[in-house]
């Protein structure tokens, strides 16, 4: 009961923040834009705009998540909110679930009225959305959670602008870490192999989200990829709360 | 059975750049009865709001021992208790009072049947009925203060602690919170409120700790500490003849003449006997004796000089 109302007043407050609007509009505008783009590719508008449509998910979401997530713990102790919070019975670790369920709640819906959209518009435009289409979002959903929970990670000790940079730097890295591993294995360099390898393995390979060109090209994927995924996402998630948890618990609130 | 016992409580900060230690706490010993109002006093910075934050676990301090309702301090379960209100207690400018108030006792897992009544009778309680459904951006200083009341008592918690609750407010408002804070008394609660308001303390508490550089150095009962020392006592008499005035000027007392009456200063309660023995003898009318006893600003800044010499 304690984790559901931190989480639904975090869902509150982002859905009362006129920031959300702004993005989300920017994010449907973009989804109905692709029309404009797809006639130039002859014969490839179907997938320009699932590209698209997927791709304004994305990054609107992300951008959420720097702009709204970044500062959440942060925002609850410069602005002392959080004094009154955990004066009562409740544990750290129920505030930060909280505050994660809550930013999570308010992707949910984002990702959901833009998905309908942008099915809505493909529909209209006579194509036909497949499942996998759904299925790619559904990763998406999945790879947001996993920023969210970095985001949280790093909101509980640095200030909303150099979180926010950090879980940026986090997602940007995040999409290339096989590729910078791979690049260097032909390096003699141990300091690089080093490296290279600490980022592989610290920062979230967000590619193993990434189902874009299997939806829009329909490849079918193996089942037990899902499962990985999910299980990889899982398993991130949990560190970075426990990181989280760890960082705050044994923080003064002065 | 103390309601709150704290024993040897310590605690060190780091400060600036270079992690400076700076003791905030230094020993804090204090015991708070049920059902009292304990006035927690000191200048700014002496401690007061580290010795609350200790309390309700916002702080973990260095050292010393928290009892809570004859328990040790458990974390979580201990607060259960415990209403707060913090000194400028800022709350979610976007939600109602309304909303405020059932996210709050969401928080106590309080049932929704039951909300709704605890949520109406505070709202009454603190004058917010009307103001229900206004947004907190909307609300003035005093509205917010009360709002902050009436969060904490939304669990009808046994021990309310209140940071400056009359800090920032008007007259008006600093009488109101004085009665609500009389009135949780009247209820069977125990309130433990710091402040350096000292007409309010003076005015409301049954129980004083003063509180200097992180350590108390001075608790009591308001009249024990206050009457122990009078500083001075009013005598008013009306014609008073020659003889007696010479008597009264040879044991060096201080007179004031205004008309036929004469106002005699005495330096301490003791000589109260010896001059009114002096004033029936010449048959001299006495129309008042008025003990003036030293005021908690007295006190107060006699402690803080005592402690400020003592370690010189």
């Amino acid at each position: 009961m304690k984790i559901r109302a931190i989480a639904i007043n975090t869902f509150r407050e982002a859905a009362r923040d006129k920031i959300l609007y702004t993005l989300l509009i920017f994010g449907l505008l973009l989804i109905v834009a692709s029309e404009v783009v797809s006639p130039l590719t002859l014969g490839q508008q179907e997938r320009v705009m699932k590209d698209i449509g997927l791709a304004s998910i994305s990054i609107f979401c992300v951008l959420i998540i720097l702009l709204v997530g970044a500062g959440l713990l942060y925002k609850e102790l410069d602005k002392r909110t959080i004094y009154t919070i955990l004066s009562k019975p409740v544990h750290r670790y129920q505030f930060i679930l909280g505050k994660y369920f809550g930013l999570l709640t308010t992707l949910l819906v984002i990702v959901a009225v833009m998905t309908v959209t942008l099915y809505a518009h493909l529909w209209l435009m006579g194509q036909n959305p497949t499942a996998g289409l759904l299925i790619a979002i559904c990763f998406i959903y999945i790879k947001l959670a996993v920023v969210t929970s970095v985001a949280i990670m790093f909101s509980g000790f640095s200030s909303p602008a150099l979180s926010a940079t950090f879980t940026f730097i986090i997602y940007f890295i995040g999409h290339l870490s096989a590729d910078i591993k791979n690049l260097t294995q032909h390096l003699d360099s141990q300091f690089v192999h080093f490296l290279t390898n600490a980022l592989y393995y610290l920062v979230p390979n967000l590619d193993y989200f990434d189902l874009k060109s299997q939806a829009v090209h329909q490849i079918p994927i193996d089942s037990s990829f899902y499962f990985l995924s999910t299980i990889y996402a899982i398993t991130y998630i949990f560190a970075m709360l426990l990181i989280a948890i760890m960082v705050f618990e044994r923080r003064d609130l002065k | 059975m103390a309601i709150l016992e704290i024993e040897g409580l310590t605690k060190t900060y780091r400060v600036g750049f270079f992690n400076r230690p700076y003791s905030a706490l230094n020993g804090v010993d204090l015991k708070i009865e049920p059902n009292e109002i304990f006035g927690y006093l000191g200048p700014n910075g002496s401690g007061k709001t580290t010795t609350i934050k200790s309390i309700l676990g916002l702080i973990r301090p260095d050292g010393g021992k928290i009892r809570m309702f004859d328990q040790p301090f458990s974390g979580v379960e201990s607060k259960r208790n415990i209403g707060y209100l913090p000194e400028n207690p800022y709350f979610y400018t976007y939600l109602t009072a309304l909303e405020v108030l059932d996210f709050y006792a969401q928080l106590f897992e309080i049932r929704k049947v039951d909300r709704e009544k605890r949520i109406n009778n505070l709202l009454e309680l603190v004058g917010l009925s009307e103001a229900r459904h206004q947004v907190l951006r909307n609300f003035s200083k005093g509205m917010l203060q009360r709002i902050g009341i009436a969060q904490a008592l939304i669990n009808d918690p046994k021990l309310v602690i209140l940071d400056e609750p009359m800090s920032g407010l008007d007259p008006i408002g600093r009488k109101e919170m004085r009665d609500i804070i009389l009135d949780l008394k009247d209820q069977g609660k125990t309130v433990f409120f710091s402040s350096h308001i000292l007409s309010d303390v003076e005015m409301i508490c049954d129980r004083v700790g003063i509180v200097f550089k992180g350590k108390v150095i001075s608790v009591g009962k308001l009249e024990e500490m206050l009457s122990s020392t009078v500083k001075a006592v009013e005598i008013t008499v009306k014609r008073l003849s020659h003889a007696g005035y010479d008597e009264l000027q040879k044991s060096d007392e201080k007179m004031i003449h205004s008309g036929e009456n004469t106002l005699i200063i005495l330096r301490s309660e003791d000589d109260i006997d010896r001059v009114t023995t002096i004033l029936t003898k010449h048959t001299t009318k006495i129309v008042s004796i008025i003990p003036h006893k030293t005021s908690l600003e007295d006190l107060f800044v006699q402690q803080l000089e005592k402690v400020l010499k003592n370690e010189n």
